[in-house]
């Protein structure tokens, strides 16, 4: 007798336990378009890049003014402090007025299938010419895309930069 | 293998579980011996996923070697750089200051968080319920959005340097993780009605995979795992690092050592995660958040050994230092492996369909059982 009482005990609390889970979720069967979490990409794409965190890293790019002028001076710091080689710094010879030798920087080569987006390469600059910009949509169909030089053609280092 | 269970002829089968399997979220590879439903023996298969990290490690140096180390334990990054930064600073003997250490705290805190509530929903959803994936992901994605603000990645954060963090916190960052905070204490209890009371999954789990107290020491368990056959073997409490002696919180323990128990200890350990949170919070110090260092780290010659609490148990790091700029051999003890070679053991003699519960509780994350 105390067995089947005992089984239809388990039973009773049993269902009570599956109700108790059903109730939840039917709540949120009900209210779910006021705790909607999920989005819509990419019918969002505007607003999701507007809400993009400042900090947050998508891949690096190299900072111009409006005279097409960066502030990399070629000291290959950034280069060094890459974990993964994904920075070739190509260095020239400039010729500053008074006649003197100066070494400038040719091509930053940035290699964007390589970045793992550390920042270590921003840590590392001295006069702050490279920064994380928050583009994350990386997909090309040719790979040869991702080979990057950053610095714009035509461009040189700002006056005044050492 | 085959050979053997053919030769003897009794009737066992082999079954492969992965290495691309739903149930093993990773490219874990599971040989299984069965006879009928009955497991007779697991035998895990490693190397899908071996990126060979130590030996990596060794060419980069020591600021460049943390941000490999989120690749091994992908849910606790934060906590795997922690270890490697913590090893510089021993290493070098570097002051962190008051202030990163706290936000260092914070940050594990919340990575603790977003681990085990990936793991709930994930467990959840192995054994059939689906619901309790998107409850966790909820919760998960506001982490994931404070992550975002002050470390600039929402997984791999890279927020570690030797001496300190990155960058300071976001001024948003108090803000958000105290609203965070308020709004998980509510939830968490969803999650106890959803899931916790449910006849199906407590049938399902009380009494699965034993792990006795003995078994848990021997196969060199640790983390929830451990503490849910009553190992004490919380790292934080044991050997305090950065400020987790300044706050009081509990090790979580049970004694069955079931899947149940494992998972009810990890539910306690949230709780625990935002106790501690909590008492940091309001009372970060001001000041700066790195420490001195050098351009160039050189640790001298010697043998240096941290450890930390992940989410999953304790990760040790060992670097052997020759005086160069680069580590001459290191070698990572992850929580991972340990606990994953009790399964096994508790398998054994248990039905098939439960072994998913069992991989579930043992919270397996594959990229750091295979480095
Ligand atoms: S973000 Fe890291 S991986 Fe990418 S270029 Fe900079 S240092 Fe190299
Ligand atoms: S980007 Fe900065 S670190 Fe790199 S070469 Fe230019 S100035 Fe040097």
């Amino acid at each position: 007798m105390s067995f089947i009482r005992q089984y239809l005990s388990d039973v009773i609390s049993g269902v009570k336990s599956l109700l108790t889970g059903m109730r939840l979720t039917g709540k949120y069967f009900i209210k779910h378009k006021e705790t909607n979490i999920t989005q819509q990409y990419p019918d969002n794409r505007q607003e999701l890049f507007a809400g993009l965190p400042d900090r947050f890293r998508g891949e690096v790019v190299m900072s111009h003014d409006d005279n097409n002028e960066h502030a990399c001076t070629g000291c290959t710091a950034c280069e060094l402090a890459c974990p993964n080689g994904t920075i070739k710094i190509v260095t020239k010879f400039d010729m500053t007025p008074e006649g003197k030798k100066k070494k400038a920087i040719d091509k930053f080569v940035y290699h964007l299938e390589l970045c793992t987006m550390c920042n270590l390469c921003i840590e590392a600059c001295p006069t702050s010419a490279i920064k994380m910009a928050q583009n994350f949509e990386h997909s090309v169909f040719d790979r040869r895309d991702l080979t990057k030089v950053l610095n714009k053609p035509g461009s040189k280092v700002r006056e005044g930069v050492e | 293998m085959l050979q053997d269970v053919i030769e003897a002829g009794n009737g066992d089968m082999i079954v492969n579980v992965g290495p691309q399997h739903p149930a093993t979220h990773g490219v874990l590879h599971l040989v299984i011996t069965i006879h009928g439903e009955t497991i007779k023996k697991v035998e895990p298969h490693l190397g899908y996923i071996h990126r060979s990290i130590e030996k990596m490690c060794e060419s980069l140096t020591y600021r460049q070697f943390i941000y490999v180390t989120s690749r091994m334990d992908y849910l606790s990054s934060h906590i795997n750089n922690h270890a490697c930064a913590l090893l510089t600073e021993k290493a070098l003997q570097i002051e962190v200051p008051e202030r990163a250490q706290y936000i260092r705290v914070i940050m594990d805190e919340l990575t603790r968080l977003a681990s085990h509530q990936l793991w709930w929903g994930a467990m959840a959803m192995d054994i059939g319920a689906l619901t309790p994936f998107f409850l966790a992901f909820r919760e998960r994605e506001m982490i994931n959005d404070i992550m975002e603000e002050t470390c600039g990645a929402r997984l791999t954060m890279n927020y570690m340097v030797p001496g300190g963090v990155m960058f300071d916190i976001h001024p948003n960052f108090v803000q958000k993780v105290k609203e965070f905070n308020a709004h998980f204490k509510q939830k968490i209890d969803e999650y106890d009605e959803l899931l916790t009371g449910n006849i199906i999954f407590q049938n399902r789990m009380k009494g699965v995979g034993v792990l006795s107290k003995e078994d848990a020491i021997s196969f060199g368990c640790t983390g929830p795992t451990a503490r849910a056959s009553g190992v004490s073997c919380d790292i934080r409490k044991l050997f305090p690092y950065e400020v987790y002696d300044k706050v009081s919180f509990k090790e979580c323990m049970a004694t069955e050592g079931d899947s149940f128990a494992r998972y009810v200890v990890r539910l306690e350990e949230m709780k625990e995660s935002m106790r501690i949170i909590d008492q940091l919070i309001d009372n970060i110090p001001e000041g700066e958040i790195q420490g001195k260092t050098k351009a160039v780290l050189k640790p001298p010659k010697g043998e240096f050994y941290t450890r930390v609490e992940t989410a999953r148990g304790e990760l040790g790091v060992y670097v052997v230092s020759e005086g160069a700029t680069t580590p001459y051999r290191i070698k990572f003890r992850s929580p991972g492996f340990s606990n994953l070679s009790a399964l096994d053991h508790i398998a054994r003699g248990q039905k098939l369909g439960d072994l998913v519960a069992m991989m579930g509780t043992l919270d397996l994350v594959i990229p750091d059982i295979d480095r």
